[in-house]
C-alpha cells in the first residue's frame, strides 16, 4: 500500500475513502448526523446574513443602514458561517468521498460556489471602488447586479447541496452518455 | 377520531399521495423549505444580533424590528406552507418521530415568543432585557432547526 494518495483524482478519492477517519465518520451513529446538522446551521448563518447584505444592495431592505456598516457589522458573521459550512462540508465529503466526487449535484454546487466567489471578488475589487458616493443612498446598477448574482448563486448552492442526498444520477444507475460525461462515472469505472 | 387516524387521513389525501409518489416533488419542496430557512435565519439574526449589542449597532433595534418583519413573515409563510406539504406526504412517519414533536413544540414557543414578546420589546429599544430576549429567541429557533434536520434521520 502506498504512503500517500495516488495522483489521479479517482484514485485519490478511493484512497480517501480507505482512511480510518473516513470510515469512522461514514459508519458513525451520530457524528455524521451532527456534522450534517451543523452544516445546515452554518448555511443558515452564512446564506442568511449574506442575503441580508444582498437585499440592502438591491435597495429592498435596511435603507437606513450604510453599505459600509453592513460590510463591517454583518459580513464577519457571514465569514463565521462560511468557515462552519466549509469545515463541516469537508468532513461530510471526507465521509463519502467517491460518491460525492461523482455526484452531478456536488459538481454543480462547486461550480456555483466558484461563480459566487468570482462575484464576491469583482464586487469588492471593482464595484465597491466608488462606494463612498452611494454608501448611504441608492446603490448603482453594478452593485445590484452583484447582489442578484450572489442571491441566485447561493440559492443554487443550497438547492444543489440538498439534492446530493438523492441518487438519481449515481454511477450505479443506468445513465445517458451526457450524464456520464458530467459525473465522470465511466472514467472512474475504468480504473483497475 | 384519534390524532393517529387524522395523520393517517392526511397522508391518504390526494395531495399527500401526489407528493409521496412523485420522484422530484418532495426534494423540490424540501429545497424551497431550506431556502426559506436561510431567509428566516437571516431575518432573525439581524434583530437578535442587534439586541445583543452586535450586528448593525448603528441602527435602533426598533428600526431593525420593523425592517426585518416583512422578510421574517415572508420566510415563515414559505416555511409553513412547504413544511406542511412535506409533512402531509409522510404524516404517519412524523407521528412516530420524537424530533417532529420537539420541533412543533419549539416552533409554537418560538412563534409566540417572537411575535408576542420579542417584537413588542424590540420596538421599545430595550437594554439588558433585549439581550435576554435575543438569547431565548436564538435558543428556540436553533431547537426548531436542529429538530427539523433530525426528522430526516431515523
Amino acid at each position: 500500500m502506498s504512503a500517500g494518495p495516488p495522483l489521479n483524482l479517482d484514485g485519490a478519492m478511493e484512497w480517501l475513502a480507505a482512511q480510518p477517519g473516513s470510515i469512522a465518520l461514514h459508519e458513525s451513529l451520530y457524528a455524521y448526523t451532527w456534522i450534517e446538522t451543523a452544516h445546515v446551521l452554518g448555511i443558515t448563518l452564512f446564506v442568511g446574513t449574506i442575503a441580508m447584505v444582498d437585499l440592502r444592495l438591491l435597495g429592498v431592505a435596511f435603507p437606513r443602514a450604510p453599505v459600509s456598516a453592513m460590510n463591517a457589522r454583518i459580513l464577519p458573521w457571514t465569514v463565521a458561517g462560511f468557515v462552519l459550512m466549509i469545515v463541516t462540508g469537508a468532513l461530510l465529503f471526507y465521509a463519502i468521498p467517491v460518491r460525492s466526487f461523482h455526484s452531478l449535484w456536488f459538481r454543480a454546487k462547486i461550480l456555483l460556489m466558484a461563480v459566487a466567489a468570482v462575484n464576491i471578488f469583482v464586487f469588492h475589487a471593482r464595484v465597491e471602488r466608488d462606494r463612498d458616493r452611494w454608501d448611504s443612498g441608492v446603490t448603482p446598477p453594478g452593485a445590484r447586479i452583484s447582489a442578484a448574482i450572489s442571491l441566485v448563486a447561493w440559492a443554487g448552492v443550497i438547492v444543489t447541496g440538498r439534492m446530493i442526498a438523492y441518487n438519481w444520477f449515481d454511477c450505479d444507475k443506468p445513465q445517458s452518455a451526457f450524464v456520464h460525461l458530467l459525473t465522470g462515472c465511466l472514467a472512474g469505472l475504468a480504473e483497475p | 377520531m384519534s390524532l393517529y387516524h387524522q395523520f393517517e387521513a392526511l397522508e391518504a389525501t390526494s395531495l399527500g399521495d401526489a407528493i409521496k409518489n412523485s420522484l422530484w416533488l418532495f426534494p423540490a419542496i424540501e429545497a424551497v423549505h431550506l431556502l426559506a430557512l436561510a431567509m428566516l435565519g437571516g431575518a432573525v439574526l439581524m434583530l437578535d444580533l442587534r439586541l445583543l449589542g452586535l450586528g448593525l449597532t448603528g441602527q435602533p433595534a426598533s428600526t431593525l424590528e420593523r425592517e426585518t418583519r416583512p422578510w421574517l413573515i415572508g420566510a415563515l409563510a414559505v416555511m409553513v406552507i412547504t413544511g406542511s406539504l412535506l409533512g402531509v406526504s409522510e404524516a404517519l412517519k412524523l407521528y412516530d418521530k420524537r424530533a417532529f414533536w420537539v420541533k412543533m413544540i419549539a416552533l409554537a414557543c418560538a412563534l409566540v415568543f417572537t411575535f408576542a414578546i420579542k417584537g413588542p420589546l424590540a420596538r421599545r429599544d430595550p437594554g439588558a432585557v433585549g439581550k435576554a430576549a435575543a438569547l431565548v429567541s436564538l435558543a428556540l429557533w436553533l431547537t426548531v432547526a436542529i429538530a427539523g434536520r433530525w426528522i430526516g434521520f431515523s
